[in-house]
């Protein structure tokens, strides 16, 4: 094992991936030259050539509707959208085509692509810059969506993704380029997947079932070791892809603990959390022993001012209090 | 009016008329006759089709259009690419689709060539390069776009064509297109339909450069006008086109002057047009016109249009037939081909209680 952060793991799993397999190219805005907004891509375009590794211009519906037809004739692009917030420009390229093709033409031609972008407040990016767009995307039939929180996950399921024969919208997250976390050694173990549509229980617990993904899978398992000087044993549960939703393993966990909270950092009204909980009381509605509680974003534009956009954004304090409520059994 | 916008004078044109064969063998003329007359016959038996209810949907015909769709797609051969919008079922025919698979197609039926997913505006045939119908006006540019860029990438010498109406245009994906194919030098032929109307909105009303070539002047990008009711016109455009495509990997724009016969659909009851405009269209019609010119020449003898029409009516009849004859996709099918992967957990069934 060794110790690597999230972003030197896509860095080297993008290489590793282009080095196997000669489909595999590279394209984004900067993602050359400047090696990349956030620096995932140093270094390839020296190490691999212009050809693979493509700057576009600033044409977001262009360049991944030339994507979209570049999988239809076989290569297997990696796009890089800056932000997720640019992905707007791009949807219907992404909702329209690459979501749908394969299903309207009778499965003649898959779209195997994958499209990188990081989302997430915090850095004071003002309303426009600071989105978590994951719901469009994983609403829309034909795409696949996944959000690793780990190193680890990160590289497996990139490789999954870069592999997988349908479009897959890989989320990443600005809070999580420097965390840090242990890898297989390259040596050994150089080629371990994970399949798109399994979660992974990070902790396991007996009392509460944390429901959450990408970067706020760390103040979640911060929350529950406090937690557990209390007396209270939370399991959390990291969906890890968005779409598919591994309902079965989120099921068995709240069949076991008899409560759930949704920690997610997305807006709040018809999310992920809105979709989990409805799901949740369909199917283990006699294993509750409380409502299950949501804990997301503040329903503002993201305000600019430092203060105020934490006051937005989800914390753990807020996830603390709604643990405390959800076992107090004081309904 | 449209015809004549190649600029030519009336006695160049008649001059060039007057010796078809020197720019196509007799085959190739003939044959560029019945295809013709094959998108105009099954055009006429779509619409029918449709006022019987059989088939749903928007259905958008190329009534008017042949030697644009033929001409065109003459010049291409089967390692090239065609992606086009949603006016399609002519395109299709002329890239060698079998009637019956579009027609069973029109019906919704699983012998359809996106076994009855997709519909009129849909279609789409892998083994011969043809891409698909996209029903978002525009939305093919980007992927057609692309398509050029994979040919590049794995060194094959193929070209794309990326067919679109007058109206498409204006929409900003045809923009970042150009400037991407021209930026990167991909083998793509922008193909544009001037029929001088997006729906109802004359193209005047909706381009602020209606000459739509010069559109890709601000690219940079080689672009022509032509008189696209001369099949023998626009077959030597698109050559112009596919040699710069093939060889030199520049993208072209190609603006074909044409007209439509009938309204923007087949529910469309044509109220913008003027009859004087509707009458020039009927007596400019395209087939005819050429039909004349063959026979002025001597290529083309009444017998022969008679066993054509009759040869193509049993083929239009016999792809009705065929449509009428598949079966309807089952609905427990429904979920098939969502994902070209599988993956565990997903939902792959209607949730009942
Ligand atoms: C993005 C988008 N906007 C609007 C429409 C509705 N629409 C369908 S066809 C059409 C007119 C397009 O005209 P043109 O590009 O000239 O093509 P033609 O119908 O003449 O082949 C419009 C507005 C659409 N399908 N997609």
């Amino acid at each position: 094992m060794t110790t690597l952060t999230y972003r030197q793991v896509l860095h080297d799993t993008l290489a590793q991936e282009m080095t196997r397999d000669e489909r595999v190219f590279l394209m984004g805005e900067e993602i050359g030259v400047f090696e990349g907004s956030y620096k995932v891509t140093k270094g390839l375009l020296e190490q691999f050539g212009a050809k693979r590794v493509k700057d576009t211009p600033i044409a977001e519906e262009g360049f991944v509707g030339a994507a979209v037809g570049a999988a239809m004739l076989g290569l297997r692009p990696v796009v890089e959208l800056m932000t997720i917030n640019f992905s707007i420009v791009a949807l219907d390229m992404i909702l329209n085509h690459a979501a749908k093709i394969y299903y309207m033409f009778g499965g003649q031609t898959p779209v195997p692509m994958v499209i990188r972008t990081p989302g997430g407040g915090g850095q004071q990016l003002a309303a426009t810059h600071s989105q978590n767009l994951e719901v469009f995307f994983s609403h829309i039939p034909g795409l696949k969506v996944v959000a690793p929180a780990t190193p680890y996950d990160a590289r497996g399921l990139l490789r999954s993704a870069i592999r997988d024969d349908d479009p897959v919208l890989f989320l990443e997250n600005l809070g999580v380029y420097d965390v840090k976390g242990e890898v297989p050694d390259e040596d050994f173990d150089n080629d371990y997947t994970i399949p798109i549509g399994v979660a992974d229980i990070k902790r396991n617990g007996t009392d509460v079932t944390l429901i959450t993904y990408s970067r706020m899978v760390h103040t979640a398992l911060e929350v529950a070791e406090q937690l557990q000087h209390e007396g209270i044993s939370c399991e959390v549960v990291d969906l890890r892809s968005l779409r598919p939703l591994d309902m079965p393993t989120i099921l068995q966990s709240v069949r076991k603990t008899n409560r759930a909270v949704i920690f997610e950092h997305d807006w709040r009204s018809y999310g992920i959390g809105a979709e989990i909980a409805a799901a949740i009381q369909e199917e283990a509605f006699d294993y509750l022993d409380a409502p299950v509680l949501r804990v997301a974003a503040a329903e503002v534009p993201l305000p600019y001012s430092k203060p105020m956009e934490l006051a937005a954004m989800p914390s753990g304090e807020q996830l603390v209090s709604a643990i405390r409520k959800t076992v107090s059994k004081r309904w | 009016m449209s015809s004549g916008v190649d600029g030519k004078t009336e006695e160049v044109k008649a001059a060039v008329r007057g010796n078809m064969e020197a720019r196509a063998s007799r085959a190739e003329l003939l044959s560029y006759f019945r295809q013709m007359l094959m998108i105009r016959r099954f055009e006429e038996k779509t619409a029918e089709m449709y006022k019987k209810a059989k088939i749903g949907g928007y259905c958008h015909l190329n009534l008017g259009e042949e030697a644009s769709i033929v001409g065109a797609l003459s010049t291409l051969d089967s390692r090239d690419y065609i992606y086009t919008n949603y006016r399609e079922h002519g395109y299709a025919l002329a890239r060698g689709m079998a009637p019956g698979a579009i027609m069973a197609e029109l019906f919704g039926k699983e012998d359809g060539c996106s076994k009855g997913r997709g519909g009129s505006m849909h279609l789409f045939d892998n083994n011969l390069h043809f891409m698909g119908g996209y029903g978002i006006v525009g939305g093919q540019l980007p992927l057609a776009t692309g398509a050029g860029f994979a040919l590049t990438y794995k060194g094959e010498d193929g070209v794309v064509i990326a067919q679109m109406g007058d109206g498409a245009t204006a929409i900003g994906a045809f923009h970042e297109s150009l400037n991407l194919a021209k930026l990167w030098n991909l083998p793509v032929i922008f193909l544009v339909i001037n029929n001088l109307y997006g729906m109802g909105t004359p193209v005047e009303k909706s381009s602020a450069v209606p000459e739509l070539y010069r559109r890709a002047r601000a690219y940079d990008m080689y672009a022509e006008r032509v008189d696209g009711n001369d099949v023998l016109a626009v077959r030597d455009a698109m050559q112009r086109a596919v040699r710069l495509a093939r060889e030199d990997k520049e993208p072209s724009l190609i603006e074909l002057m044409s007209f439509r016969m009938k309204g923007h659909s087949v529910v469309d009851p044509d109220r913008y047009r003027t009859n004087e405009e509707k009458r020039y269209y009927a007596e400019h019609d395209p087939i005819q016109a050429y039909e004349e010119q063959l026979i002025a020449e001597g290529i083309l003898t009444p017998e022969m249009i008679e066993t054509t029409e009759a040869e193509i009516e049993r083929e239009v009849e016999s792809a009705v037939e065929f449509a009428e004859k598949s079966a309807f996709p089952k609905p427990e099918d429904l979920f098939q081909f969502m994902y070209a992967t599988s993956v565990p957990n997903a939902v792959l069934e209607v949730k009942t209680y």
